[in-house]
């Protein structure tokens, strides 16, 4: 049991990492659509700056940066462009694709280094959650930090209010000295390079090592998660872990069902689908009335300027 | 449209398209193969002859079919993500036709076509559905719906369509020969799926420029919420195009399944939906360039498995070029745009900072 909590909580989190990203961005009002290509070519950077500097750290630099660099063009095209968020973010999605296998080809195959075990002391002897929690790395460590500082940050700060009101009401932000689109730089920035991260939680820490498609999907998950999470860091979180395990359960049938296991990977996706039109229920009045604990849990409004560009004029 | 305009945007064109080239350089230098000979063997791998003219057109049918569909999508503010999976839908269906119906080509290709039709277009409305009921965003839609419908032909192939003996993810058996689309020549020149993809170009144009059906469909795409204040039922007009677009994506699905593999794969759309998306971005929506762009896409995939093959490079180059093409042109349009939005702002009182 203990196992198998520690075994999905460890792969839960590239997809903690991107959904808590993308939820960044977006409530700041910027939906960075790229989030599939992003993880795949900064998971691609990521192993092969390691491999080749044989340095775990700076893979996870390089790509953070990767991340970084993709969310500030998404970034750039809207506020300045004035461009569809969308249609960039989905242009970005599959450039970053072709350019991961173009630039990964030789390191298919490779062997790399992985992200080294480090149970954290003291707290990995708590029975049962230290084995659960405290038993990792620093990957997955930085995932929960990820979501504890994201729900914080959002929630109980001043700063975290101001972002808030970015992505709500930009025109009442900046009527009270907000500098709207640097904040939205900042965030989507910022957003890009926890997706980065997310990348390199996956080849460095998951797979240890690269080959074409290796993230695949992974992104597309991640921004249905941040729906399916109503754009709150916690149940994002919550979201992703679900999804972890249904992966787990996905690798515990394949010896079960062998050649069915390329269809049982394919299950989030229906699921993805049901979920969003729970979600969607919930915010219809007789329905919600019917079922309350379902609205508490999974009522979502999206930040009312999600993917609007801002601009005074 | 204005021949300013007309002149800008060319403009807008040459610039990107010699900015895409000039990274493609510089990726070849980067994987150390000689620039010169890449694009020659390019353009010799996709031009250079009858055969390689073929392959072309076989890959820019489907290419074809699909960005006529998401002009319809997009022009009512749809972004029909799902395609993937409508093409897979048609293939699906078209086998499910060869396998079931007897019969000759005259009867058995137009059955076919049909069934891909109706496959496309349900599993098009199932996005439609989804979202004007359902509450989904059709990019979440779509997406999960290309997932399934992918699964369900890997279920098919694996399970009740296996070949003979082995259960194998490399597809069906063969078609028999009557439902192989016919093709001209010893080049195998796709003949009629070239007609096809034609005439959907041709009713698209026609049905976007000189209708009251396509006007009220562009209305509902500016704004939802006026087009149905105008009386326009808004929810018939997305439905019917998703079913359109669906419809489209499901001959493109038989082209691939009876035309291009001659059974059914669990790859069978070939990505070429996706594709689609960035060549009526590039295109900026418009039913008249999606031929002659589609038509470059579809030399630059075929040319750049050739010259991958040949230089021992990996054979995404030619979706790297695309890419970088497609997103280079976006940025260009947007920066013109606001320079233009700059220079009239700037007329009448000083330009702000």
């Amino acid at each position: 049991m203990e196992a198998t909590l520690a075994t999905i909580v460890a792969t839960a989190s590239p997809l903690v990492y991107a959904a808590i990203g993308e939820t960044i961005a977006e409530k700041a009002g910027v939906v960075n659509l790229s989030l599939e290509g992003t993880v795949m070519l900064s998971a691609m950077t990521g192993f092969a700056v390691s491999f080749e500097t044989g340095s775990v750290i700076l893979g996870f630099v390089a790509a953070a940066a990767v991340g970084a660099l993709i969310a500030a063009i998404v970034a750039f095209a809207s506020i300045e462009l004035r461009l569809n968020q969308i249609a960039v973010g989905f242009v970005l999605t599959l450039l970053a694709i072709e350019l991961s296998s173009f630039l990964g080809d030789p390191y298919v195959g490779q062997r790399g280094r992985a992200v080294p075990s480090l149970p954290v002391p003291l707290l990995s002897d708590i029975p049962f959650l230290g084995r659960v929690l405290f038993s990792h790395n620093l990957s997955i460590y930085g995932s929960f930090v990820a979501i504890a500082g994201a729900y914080l940050f959002i929630f109980k700060t001043r700063r975290g209010l101001e972002m808030q009101g970015v992505g709500e009401r930009p025109e009442a932000a900046f009527a009270r000295g907000i500098p709207v689109n640097r904040l939205r730089y900042l965030y989507t920035v910022t957003g890009g390079a926890l997706a980065g991260i997310a990348g390199a939680a996956f080849s460095l820490d998951r797979t240890f090592g690269w080959r074409e498609g290796l993230t695949a999907n992974y992104g597309w998950i991640a921004l249905a998660i941040v729906i399916f999470g109503g754009w709150n860091p916690i149940r994002v979180a919550i979201g992703a872990y679900l999804f972890g395990v249904l992966s787990w359960a996905a690798l515990e049938l394949q010896p079960v069902f062998p050649s069915e296991s390329q269809i049982l990977n394919l299950a989030p996706f229906p699921l993805m689908i049901f979920a969003l039109v729970l979600v969607f229920m919930t915010t219809r009045g007789d329905f919600a009335d019917r079922h309350p604990i379902l609205r508490r849990l999974l009522s979502a409004e999206p930040p009312s300027a999600l993917g609007t560009a801002f601009h005074r004029e | 449209m204005s021949d300013r305009s007309a002149g800008a945007r060319a403009s807008s064109f040459i610039l990107p398209v010699a900015l895409a080239f000039a990274v493609a350089i510089a990726l070849l230098q980067l994987a150390g193969a000689p620039p010169l000979e890449a694009l020659r063997l390019l353009w010799e791998g996709s031009m250079g002859s009858t055969a390689k003219v073929s392959d072309t057109l076989t890959a820019w049918v489907p290419l074809t079919l699909a960005a006529a569909g998401l002009v319809v999508t997009f022009a009512a503010g749809l972004w029909n993500i799902g395609i993937e999976g409508q093409i897979v839908a048609g293939a699906i269906a078209a086998t499910w036709v060869a396998r079931e119906v007897p019969g000759p080509s005259p009867v058995l290709i137009p059955l076919m076509l049909l069934a891909g039709v109706i496959g496309g277009a349900l599993w098009a409305l199932l996005a439609g559905v989804l979202k004007t009921r359902g509450g989904v965003n059709e990019i979440f839609g779509g997406l999960g719906l290309d997932f399934v419908a992918s699964g369900v032909a890997i279920y098919l192939i694996i399970g009740p369509w296996k070949r003979q003996g082995i259960a194998s993810t490399s597809g069906t058996d063969l078609f028999r020969r009557e439902a192989w689309l016919p093709t001209a020549g010893a080049a195998q020149i796709p003949v009629l799926a070239v007609t096809i993809a034609v005439a959907a170009v041709i009713v698209v144009y026609v049905l976007m420029r000189g209708t009251r059906l396509g006007l009220r469909l562009k209305a509902v795409g500016r704004n939802a919420r006026s087009a149905r204040l105008l009386g326009i039922p808004t929810e018939r007009y997305t439905l019917g195009a998703f079913a359109l677009c669906g419809a489209l994506a499901g001959i493109a699905g038989v082209v691939q399944a009876a035309g291009v593999h001659h059974k059914l794969v669990p790859s069978v759309s070939g990505g070429y939906g996706f594709l689609a998306i960035l060549v009526v971005l590039l295109a900026g929506f418009r039913a008249a360039w999606i031929a002659p762009i589609s038509l470059f896409f579809a030399a630059v995939a075929v040319g750049g498995t050739q010259l991958s093959l040949r230089l021992g490079l990996d054979s995404s180059l030619g979706g790297v070029l695309q890419g970088v093409l497609v997103l280079l042109v976006i940025l260009a349009g947007g920066w013109q745009a606001r320079r233009a939005l700059r220079a009239r702002a700037a007329a009448p009182p000083p330009e702000e900072p």
